[in-house]
Parts: C-alpha cells; structure tokens; sequence
C-alpha cells in the first residue's frame, strides 16, 4: 500500500472518535475517555487534537492550524504539512476560510462563525488535577458537582499575590454544570469561549479525554465576588498594526531592553496590515 | 425530644473477623459521648460506620437532618430523622460538610498540606458555596483566633505548624460550616501532655460555646472524664458497659472495665 487512508486514521479509529465526540457534545464539558491512538508525533505535539481533527475533516474542508495564535510555527507547519499529505485537503491561514481550525493555546480574534469547528490540543484535561491527583477521586468530585476545591485554588492565588494569579488554563464552568480546563489558552480568551458559534473540541491524546463545547454554550469563567474574573491583556496597542483590542506577544528586540508588543493571532495582524492599519514599530 | 442520632444494630465484619458488632445508642443534641476500649476493640471502625467512611454490614445510622439545602435537591419531607446508611451518596457527603464534622487522629489525614491555613479553613465554605473573598478570609482568621493561632500565620502552610497548631487547625477547618455533631477520632493521640491539655480545653469551650454533639473515641480515660457525658466501652466488637461517665469510671460493672479503670496510672 502506497498511499494513507483518508487523513491517516483508519476507518475504525475515526468512528471510535466521533463516537466520543458525539458523547462529549451531548454532555458539555464532560471529559470523554477514548482510545487514544499513538501518532507519527511525540506526546505534547498535539497528539489529541491531530487524532480528533483526523475524525471530523471531510475533503470538502479547508484546514488551518495555530500554535500560540501563529500560523508558521514548527507545530503549525508540520500538522498543516501533515494533513496536506494524508488528506489532500486544502489548507489556508485565513481564520475567516477556514472550516476546521486546530489550535494550541489561542482562539482566534476574528469571531468564529457557524459552520466552523475548533479543534484544542489539551496537555492535561483535568482542572482539578494539580489540587487532587487520584483519577478516581476527582471523577467522583465531578459526578458529585463538588467543586469547592477548584475556589481553593483561586483562595491560595488571592492570598499569595493579591490576585487571582491563573492567568491561562482558567478554570469555566460549562452550563453551571461541569468545570472545565479550557486548555492552556490565556484567560484574555475565556470570553470567547462563551456562546460560540463554532463547534469546539478539546482532544489530550496523552490522557486519552476528548471533551467539546456545542455551539452557544454557556461558559463561565470561575472567580470571587468581590475578586471577579478578569481577561486581562498586555496594556499596549499592537507594533505592527496598531490593534487594542487583540491578544499581544511581547518581543525583545535588542540587548539593550528594547521590546514590542504584537498580536499573537498573526493572520489577525497580516489582515489589518493589509487593510492599511499601522503601529508605531511597523517598518 | 428527638435524638439527633440514633444508632441501631450496627455491624461491621471484616470477612469472619468481628469489626464491632450490634451497637446500639441514641445521642441527643448537646450530648457528648466518649467510647473507649483497648486497641483493636472495633472503637474506630465503630465511627467511620456512623460518619459514612464504612458501610455497615447490618444496622441504621439515624440523623436527625435540619433544613434542606438548595444544593442537593432535598424535598421539604426529607427532613427529619433519615437514615444516613441509605441515603445517597451526594446527600451524605453533603452532611459530611456541613451538618458533620470529622476530626482525625492524625492532622495530616484532616488537612491539605499543600495549601495555606487560611485555604484549608476556607475549603469547607468554598464547597457549600461561599463565594465572596473577603467574608471567606474574615471567617478564616476568626476561627483561627478561635483555636488560638496567631493570624499572623493565615498563609503559612500546616507543614511549618507544629502538632499541636496542626491539630487544632484541623478544629477550625472542621467547625467553620457550624457543624452538629462532631466525630472525633483520638483528638489528642501524638501530642504531649501539655498540650493535650491545652487541646482538652479549647475542645471543652468549644463544645459547650456551640452546643455540639460530639462522639469521642479515644483509649484516654482522661479525655472522657473531662469531655464525655456518657460513657461506651468496648471489648472485642462489643459494648460491654455504657452510662453516665463517673458513673462508669467511679462503678465500673463489667471485669474489662474494672480492668481499665485500675491500669490508668496514678501520678
């Protein structure tokens, strides 16, 4: 045999995904165990969410892939190139044309529209995991909605720095339901993940838990009355393109202090540039 | 009155091996209650029956439950005495934060100690809700000058404490929800006479301040007379003797008693 089944997994592996990520859509924010597969990558590389973007591509997609919110990192290269290969579908960087969108740690600026599936790659999917490490035990605090501990965290945070310090990975609440680690993305986009229009699934290859978020699903960011939630950026407008509204990278420069700030969605940034917006570090 | 607990026929056996076998008791509110017995007598496999750490094989564990709370989805009927062997799990879990306190022998098993001081008095609130910050911390450094920590202390860890604060942390984490009843398993095994007493104090006040109920195994005869209203002594699973606590340690009936009673050590 010369030649990949259609996007790499076999037929089967791909049902026994679907088959979680149907479950796992039926019970928003629930973690959905699966037979993780192992893949031509190392664990950490986006093993969970290759295998789940594998089970949802059609031909008929167009595929894109982010690392850190860039298009041409060696993670978003090498999957796009993967696919390329192994399903001959069409690839693009344009958020806006993208039907399947994989991700490591952003979401997109540009709002996602219906139609479009988000795939995350998850490290660890367990939010309760740093503060309870027996498996049986935090399945049981999730059954029993017992969630106390997650605020604990939050507590230790407040009275160590001040502040909820958690700034990415923070914890949300899925339909006052389950609490969900909304894989390691900046809190500054924990609002998006809200009322979405976008399917979004969140696939740890290494764990072997595929969970998802259907379309308009309500998702709460946790906090304190009187320390609430807070999805904080870099006070800056971008270098490049002059954006304030969008999730900026800070870049040294030179030896000498020197830095700039840039949008970490670089499409984002490539599409404003083109609209003839400019920032004060653009050449 | 209606006992607050109401304990029928329990048993627990460990393959043929008797844990404790048929106990019977009631306890009412206010009351405490000591159980004492040599080591291996079935005291505390007793009460993790009656906190819901151990199935029992055979009996009831009858609580006398207060007002519903929004979270566990009971009913206005479910009120009243309801046995906790039956109930679900969710909603003995939910006693065991609020309604129920448990204190272990070993601070360590009672407390995270990977978390401040503060956070482990918190943890209970954090669980039944409690959603605001700066009431949570309020309530944390009132009940650790309740159990006589500096509050200087709130964000160290317990694993700078030393025993005796770590025990008495333990107090605090465990009677901030104003729990009813308490199960105290050898509150004060592990500490040094001294601070025993110290322990046996704040215990004392504590218990009389809040009007808890309070079941105390411990082999210390001492802590009994000076905590325990009533009195159970155990032998080989069984209750051979159960009473008023001077009456059962100044006229003790049953051989293992009298036993018991002459092996404590006079000074």
């Amino acid at each position: 045999m010369t030649e990949y089944n259609f996007a790499y997994l076999d037929e089967q592996t791909k049902r026994m995904i679907r088959r979680a990520i149907l479950k796992g859509l039926a019970i928003p924010g629930y973690q959905v165990p699966f037979a993780s597969r192992e893949m031509p990558m190392p664990y950490g590389w986006g093993t969970g969410g290759v295998q789940v973007s594998a089970a949802v591509l059609t031909p008929e997609d167009r595929f894109k892939v982010i690392d850190q919110g860039a298009d041409d990192t060696t993670n978003a290269v090498s999957i796009r190139g993967f696919f390329e290969r192994t399903a001959g579908v069409a690839t693009t960087t344009h958020t806006e044309e993208a039907t399947v969108i994989q991700t490591r740690h952003r979401i997109p600026e540009v709002p996602l529209r219906e139609g479009q599936i988000l795939v995350y790659q998850v490290p660890i999917p367990e939010p309760l995991r740093f503060l309870e490490p027996r498996e049986s035990e935090t399945r049981k605090m999730h059954s029993l909605e017992e969630y106390g501990l997650m605020h604990v965290k939050l507590y230790e945070d407040i009275s160590r720095h001040g502040h909820i310090a958690t700034s990415y990975a923070y914890p949300v609440r899925v339909e006052a339901r389950y609490v969900m680690d909304p894989s390691p993305i900046p809190k500054f986009d924990n609002p998006k993940l809200g009322d979405c229009a976008a399917i979004q699934l969140f696939g740890a290859g290494r764990e072997q838990r595929i969970y998802a978020l259907p379309p308009y699903t309500q998702v709460v960011s946790l906090d304190f009355e009187d320390h609430p939630f807070d999805p904080s950026k870099a006070d800056h407008p971008c270098g490049l393109c002059g954006a304030t509204n969008s999730y900026l990278d800070e870049v040294i420069v030179d030896d000498a202090g020197g830095r700039m700030f840039v949008c970490s969605d670089t499409d984002y940034c490539e599409a404003r540039q083109a609209q003839g917006h400019r920032g004060k570090d653009a050449a | 009155m209606t006992p607050l607990l109401s304990v029928q026929g329990v048993t627990k056996r460990y393959g043929a091996h008797i844990g404790c076998a048929d106990v019977s008791f009631d306890l009412y509110p206010g009351e405490v209650m000591g159980i004492v017995g040599e080591s291996g007598s079935g005291k505390s496999t007793l009460l993790n029956c009656l906190a819901g750490h151990l199935a029992p094989d055979a009996g009831a564990v009858v609580f006398d439950t207060r007002a519903p709370s929004s979270h566990d989805g009971n009913t206005q009927q479910d009120r009243g005495p309801r046995d906790t062997v039956t109930m679900s799990e969710p909603e003995r879990r939910m006693l065991s934060r609020t309604d129920w306190a448990f204190v272990h022998q070993h601070a360590r098993d009672g407390l995270r100690m990977g978390v401040s001081a503060g956070g482990n008095v918190g943890e209970r609130l954090m669980a039944v809700g409690a959603r605001n910050y700066g009431d949570i911390r309020e309530k944390a450094v009132d009940w650790l000058g309740r159990v006589e920590i500096d509050t200087d202390r709130i964000d160290d860890r317990p694993t700078t404490f030393s025993g005796g604060m770590q025990q008495r942390l333990q107090i605090a984490r465990n009677l901030v929800t104003g729990p009813r009843l308490v199960f105290m398993d050898e509150p004060t095994g592990g500490l040094d006479v001294s601070v025993q007493a110290r322990l046996l104090d704040l215990l004392r006040g504590l218990v009389r301040d809040m009007g808890l109920s309070a079941i105390i195994v411990t082999h210390d005869l001492a802590v009994v007379r000076l905590l325990a209203d009533r009195l159970m002594v155990m032998k080989s699973g069984h209750v051979v003797e159960s009473g008023l606590t001077d009456r059962v340690l100044d006229d003790p009936q049953h051989a293992y008693t009298q036993l018991l009673v002459s092996s404590v050590l006079q000074v």
